[in-house]
């Protein structure tokens, strides 16, 4: 992977180390109700479906889509990849189980609406920014 | 049940004065709309017995509220009834919907409306390029925490531009949706700011200079953001027992939209091609027995033009969908339109007054006092809405 950009690093709390730490071991991980199996992001303190508190972290594939990007120009803070890509996903695990990310290990220029991606980490300190490469690379 | 819409009506509507960098005290600025809408009203603050503001008194975000309720209160020494400040609520206008709540339920006769800003002058010379922030590798000290922060920033998305570029992507590949096309918004609103004195661009813009402007955030350039400014808008929203013998003929307030059915959130909303718009402008018209074909002018937000566009598939002006083709050359939205868009210019060309531009510009339709950009055959409706992503709130306003 290229130079490490600049980021702003999320607070990280009891409540979701398992989602910004995950990547530790090399997972991408969600809140899942144990009872009905519906994944919860961001997570909460109970299922929005059956309103049940068993939630249970869980491992996904971290294969998903690209429901929409922006390619981002703005000098925003100096950085050296502009312009970059920033992406909402969707886990193939469940319709609607989506993250704002990056898609990186490409040219920005070949993100498209429907690319099949998979989650790698960024490590920076204690956190393992979930990103998203395309299925192939 | 009678709805409480028929109970509130606006009665007054005042503008300081709007500027890229005015360099002047916010509070200053916000009193001078305060004054300017009590005037226009033909009432004195004592008789304002209720204050109402977006977002209230807030530190952070340089130049995002230039007063809250409190300093408005006691600048003014006003003697209140009722009074909100605060952000959680149905987009910006969300605080003037609450007004016409309380005037309705008897909490107050008067209320006074307001939004300052002061970002033109909080973010310094040059653009707002820089977030305060640089260096490589870790993000330093700082650490984002919680909704939308903690689920943006880490990917670097910095800007609101970043988050609605991705819904006018979706938009444009689902529908087809081209530049050329979203143009129609920004050349649109600097037509019409072209005649309003007010507004911080005024210079023509092309079709090439759009087309040419550096990219921001894909597919949104320069010329598809809204520009930071400085001034402060009120509107006085008063019950309709204590409209009736003031300055001017009150403006009834036909019909609300405050609903939020959808996710509270930037990139959890179920639907990637529209926003919140979409759920308070269907609750508008569930509301009225009017529908989008009696509306003579709107006035919609545009902090990015896409959200526009958005607002204009979700009140119906087209279908959905079909904005691309709908504001394609500006016809149909120009003042001699189908249905005139942003009539003062909007946020693109007038300035980020972050809302309450257009429901002071819907009074000045109707009533006719626009001057040079005032709308032909004598506008009785007019609709303003405000707020893009989870952010949407909108109001219905006739002359009858």
């Amino acid at each position: 992977m290229a130079e490490k950009p600049f980021r702003i690093l999320p607070r990280v709390t009891g409540e979701n180390e398992h989602f910004w730490c995950g990547g530790r071991e090399g997972e991408l991980r969600f809140l899942r109700c144990q009872p009905c199996g519906t994944y919860v992001h961001p997570p909460a303190p109970l299922c929005p479906d059956c309103l049940g508190k068993d939630l249970q972290v869980e491992a996904v594939s971290g294969r998903a889509s690209v429901l929409t990007f922006t390619l981002n120009h703005h000098p925003w803070v100096p950085a050296a990849d502009h312009p970059y890509a920033i992406a909402i996903v969707e886990i193939d695990e469940q319709p609607g189980l989506r993250l704002m990310t990056n898609i990186v290990g490409c040219p920005a220029e070949s993100v498209h609406v429907g690319m099949r991606v998979r989650a790698v980490f960024e490590e920076h300190e204690d956190v393992f920014v979930p990103l998203f490469t395309p299925e192939g690379a | 049940m009678e709805r409480m819409e028929r109970r509130a009506a606006l009665t007054g509507a005042g503008q300081s004065e709007v500027g890229r960098r005015l360099g002047r005290d916010p509070l200053e600025l916000t009193l001078d709309a305060c004054l300017a809408a009590i005037e226009d009203a033909g009432l004195t603050t004592r008789d304002i017995d209720g204050l109402s503001t977006y977002p209230g008194a807030m530190g952070g975000n340089p130049g995002f509220s230039g007063a809250g309720v409190t300093e408005v209160h006691d600048a003014l020494r006003l003697e209140l009834e009722w009074f909100s400040g605060g952000m959680e609520r149905s987009g910006q206008l969300g605080a003037v919907v609450d007004a016409c709540l309380a005037v309705a339920c008897g909490l107050a006769r008067h209320v006074l409306c307001f939004r300052s800003v002061w970002e033109g002058s909080a973010q310094g010379k040059g653009s707002r390029a820089g977030i305060g922030l640089s260096g490589g590798g870790g993000g330093g000290s700082f650490r984002a925490s919680g909704p939308p922060m903690e689920w943006t920033l880490p990917f670097r998305a910095y800007s609101a531009v970043n988050w609605i570029g991705m819904f006018a992507q979706r938009h444009f590949h689902e529908y087809g949706t081209t530049r050329e096309q979203l143009a129609g918004i920004a050349l649109n609103a600097r037509r019409n700011a072209a005649l309003n004195p007010a507004a911080i661009y005024r210079e023509p813009l092309s079709l090439d200079d759009y087309m040419s402007a550096r990219m921001i955030s894909t597919p949104l350039c320069l010329y598809d953001c809204d520009v930071p400014c400085d001034g402060a808008t009120a509107v006085i929203v008063s019950h309709v027992d204590a409209a009736r013998d003031l300055r001017k003929p009150p403006l009834r307030v036909e019909a609300v939209g405050t609903a939020l059915r959808g996710r509270p959130s930037w990139d959890q909303f179920d639907d990637l091609t529209t926003m919140a718009c979409r759920d308070a402008a269907r609750m508008l018209w569930e509301r009225t027995d009017l529908g989008p074909g009696d509306v003579d002018v709107a006035q919609l937000y545009d902090g990015f033009s896409f959200i526009a566009l958005s607002w204009l598939e979700s009140l119906g002006f087209c279908g959905k969908g079909e904005g691309g083709a709908f504001v394609e050359g500006g016809g149909r939205i120009a003042r001699d339109g189908e249905i005139p868009l942003n009539t003062h210019g909007g946020q693109l060309s007038g300035g980020r007054l972050h809302g309450y531009g257009f429901i002071h510009e819907a009074c000045v339709q109707l009533w006719g006092e626009a001057g040079a950009r005032q709308v032909a055959g004598d506008p009785e409706v007019a609709v303003a809405g405000a707020g893009g992503g989870p952010l949407a709130g909108c109001l219905l306003l006739t002359r009858l």
